[in-house]
This record gives C-alpha cells, structure tokens and sequence, in this order.
C-alpha cells in the first residue's frame, strides 16, 4: 500500500536556510543544498523549500537553489513562496523542482491553480492553505477560516469550500497549514486536518505544530492526512527522520522504511 | 550516448540530471539522426496521454519508436511514457502506439482504505513494486524497494507474461513491464531514490536482451 509522506520542510532566505541542523558538525548548516542532500540521505519521502525571501527581485537566488538541489537528491521536491504567475511556476519547475506550491496569490486569483494545472499538469500545483479556527458561522460553516499575511489577514472565506474549490479547479494536492497550531511543536490540529482530508479526493499534507513523533501518528491516523510536514523537530536535532519512521511503523503506520 | 525523446511532455531534465549523477551520457533530443545513433532511449512522460501522442506525432517520433524497437535498441519508458506504449488509454479516449497489446485505465472512483476513506487519486507517493519475474533491470535492487507514484492511470496489459511488477493501490495494478528491448515502468525511477538509481544504472548497461 501506498506509504505516508515525512517531508521536511526548510526555509529559504536569500539562498540560505533560517535554522540550521544541530546534530551533525560536517555540512553547511546554512546551505539549503547541503541541508536537501542530508535529509535525502537520512529517508525523507520528499523535501519543501520555501522561499521567505521579503524582495520579489532576489529570486534568481533561490532559482540557484532549486538548480543545485535537483542535481543532488533523487526524490520529489516542491518549492513554494512568492509564486504569483505562470511565468514563476514555469522557472522553478525548469530548475528542476517537481511541484509548486501556491497559497494567498491563489487566494487572490484562483484562476491561477486552473492555468498550471492546464499548463504542467494537476500533479505539479500544490495548493497551500494557511488556516485559523474561528468557530462555525454562517459565513464559514466548517469553523475554520482561510488567512494570508501569516494569518494577520483574514479571507472570509470557509477553508472546507476552498479546498474542494480548488480541487475542482485543478489542484493536485493541498498543503494545510494551521495558523493556530504553527510553531508550538504542541501537535497538529488534528480536527481540521480530518475535516479536509477526508473532504477532498486529492492527497492532504498536514503542516503546523509538529513536536514529537506521537504527533505525527496523530495526524497521519486519526488526522487522516497523506503525509505530514515537519520542520523544528528535525532541523535541531531533536530526532532524525529515520527515529520518526520507526516509530511510525512500530505503531502501524505505512513509511517508507529502506532507501 | 542514451537519447532522452524530447516530445514537449513533461519534466525531462530530471531523467537527464539522474543519468548525469550516474555517468551516462545522455541527451535530450528529437532530431532523428540522433536519436538513431543512441545507444539506447529513455522515453519519459509527465501530464496527459492525448497531448503526448499529439506530440510524438507532430515530430514523427511515433514512427521512429517503433521502428527503434523492430531494431532490438533498449528502450526504457517511464509514466505516461509506458502508458502511451499500449493500445488505448481512457484518459480521453487516446488511441496510442500499440507497440503493446492492451489498454490503460483510469483508477475507479470509489476505492477505499481499510480505515473507510475514499482513496485518493491521483496516486501520489511511494509504494512497493513486487517483482513478478527476474529481470536485468531490477538487478540488486532489495524486494520490498518503494518507488515514487503519481498517475491517476494505469496499464492493463492483454498478455500477462510481460507484466513484471505489479503495486497495490486499491486494486493490484502493472507497474512494470518487459518485453524483449522493451522495459517500462509507471513509477519514476529518476525520482525514487536508491532502488530508482539502480533500476536507471541496470538499464544503461541492459544489453535489451531479457
């Protein structure tokens, strides 16, 4: 059967990573390229890097990266940040990343899922949902609620709707990312990822509030998602993805176990 | 020199920088007289099976395929570069090469897990391909090897005897096949890792005898 995904997940700052790996003195804990190789070595499924680089004008940099990174692993990556056009989609998928994730341009103009989709296939546009808990209303019956600007703006828009909204409109995958639980290492908010997961037909990556494996058991079984993001847990040391997967396994989870 | 068929479909210069880190050369191309001259042929594929046949007959490349493999040269097709060597694809109803009998279907709707959920499609991720029979290719590659998935088709060859591997998503499907020069998988092996090196580096040194 199909196995879950563990993706690490790096931020990229004008070509570097912000938190480094704690636990290994003899690669570059800043250099994205060394970071993707190191956990392609360690059994990552599949590794995000997003581009939190605040100026538009330095993305020739990070189209370095996703260049060096595709001559280094020989596992899926997406790249997401700052991905406004058809124009952006097209350079990052010809430096060699495998999807690429858009999140509050898609918000802004929909339209934009159904042309990459049309232009490089549904498996390449991954849609990222930053969400927040709001309690049901009539204006967001499913209590939670689609935010941008790292959740300082909220959409009025019910994120149960855009996700099959954007399902319909070509999406391959959705990468959901609780505003509420990112950053805690508290869990991840298992609640909304069941709601949609199991509301859409289309594989649901699970991001925010990873701490422990317990967690990511959690939402890989009860959450129901397909695979789970992980950042902090990893990046500092705290376990290394193959500790994760064991204990994945032990517990009943599919993981991919030998690469 | 290996020949990557360059048809406009899909992501190729994966499949190059796999067989650069291996140390082949290699070359993205459509013009006939090179690809005439390879070695042998990487026949690549991401996106739909309608425009990639679109595509292979806009540059001819439909005709020199099947001339490529009358003439014993090894040829390795990956995704929708295998689904395209069959028949038919129901993806819209494509008529295709017809190098191998069968047809390609869609998932059915509907399937489930074991906890209830519908499964989800496409079938994206890695899952375990199970060698059927013995074959160059999967040469050193350890039973239980995963192998990276995203298609919402699959192939249903006519002939059992050339299916090789087979994966379980809902239903028990090909996910790869041979038969003589010809090997196809519907996984990408450029991006599956150890096991997906090793099935590229057996089939560069394939005498495209099985």
């Amino acid at each position: 059967m199909l196995s879950k995904r563990i993706i690490p997940c790096l931020d990229v700052r004008d070509g570097r990573t912000t938190k480094g790996i704690k636990f290994r003195d003899n690669i570059d804990i800043g250099d994205p390229v060394e970071m993707g190789r190191f956990y392609y070595e360690q059994g990552a499924d599949e590794i995000v890097f997003y581009d939190i680089t605040a100026s538009s004008d330095r993305r020739p940099i990070m189209l370095d990266v996703v260049r060096r990174v595709a001559e280094t692993i020989f596992i899926p990556f997406s790249v997401g940040g700052g991905i406004r056009t058809l124009e952006d989609m097209r350079d990052v998928l010809l430096a060699g990343a495998e999807k690429v994730s858009v999140n509050s341009a898609a918000v802004l103009n929909p339209d934009i899922i159904g042309q990459g989709a049309e232009a490089f296939g549904n498996q390449c546009i991954v849609l990222g949902m930053d969400v927040k808990k709001v309690g049901a209303s009539e204006k967001i019956p499913c209590g939670y609620e689609i935010v941008i600007n790292g959740g300082r703006t909220h959409m009025g828009i019910d994120a149960l709707w855009w996700a099959k909204e954007a399902e319909r409109l070509g999406a391959g995958e959705i990468c959901l990312n609780s505003i509420d639980a990112d950053g805690t290492q508290a869990g991840y908010e298992l609640e909304l990822t069941r709601l949609i997961s199991t509301g859409v037909r289309i594989p649901v990556i699970a991001s925010g509030g990873a701490g422990e494996p317990q967690h990511l058991l959690d939402v890989l079984s009860h959450g129901r998602a397909d695979a789970a993001l992980i950042a902090s847990m990893v990046h500092y040391g705290t376990y290394t993805i193959g500790e994760i997967k064991n204990f994945l396994s032990r517990n009943g989870v599919g993981v991919r176990r030998s690469w | 020199m290996i020949a990557i068929l360059d048809y406009k479909a899909g992501n190729l210069t994966s499949v190059m920088r796999a067989l650069d880190y291996l140390g082949f050369p290699c070359r993205i191309t459509n013009s006939h007289d090179e690809i005439r001259k390879a070695d042998r042929v990487v026949f690549p594929g991401v996106g739909a099976a309608g425009k990639s046949m679109e595509g292979l007959g806009e540059l001819g490349l439909d005709k020199l395929l099947r001339e490529l493999f009358s003439a014993q040269v090894p040829i390795l097709g990956i995704c929708v570069g295998l689904q395209v060597l069959f028949d038919l694809s129901e993806e819209n109803q494509t008529r295709c090469l017809g190098i191998l009998p069968g047809a390609v279907r869609r998932f059915p709707e509907n399937m489930r897990s074991d906890e209830g959920d519908f499964l989800k499609i496409p079938h994206m991720g890695w899952n375990e391909v199970k060698f059927r029979k013995n074959h160059p290719v999967f040469r050193d590659i350890p039973a239980g090897s995963e192998f990276y998935f995203v298609h919402s088709y699959y192939p249903q060859p006519e002939r059992e005897d050339i299916s090789i591997g087979t994966t379980e998503y809902g239903i028990t499907f090909t996910s790869a096949v041979a038969f003589r020069n010809l090997v196809a998988v519907q996984f990408h092996p450029e991006k599956s890792g150890k096991p997906g090196l090793r099935l590229l580096d057996n089939f560069c040194r394939w005498s495209g005898v099985s």
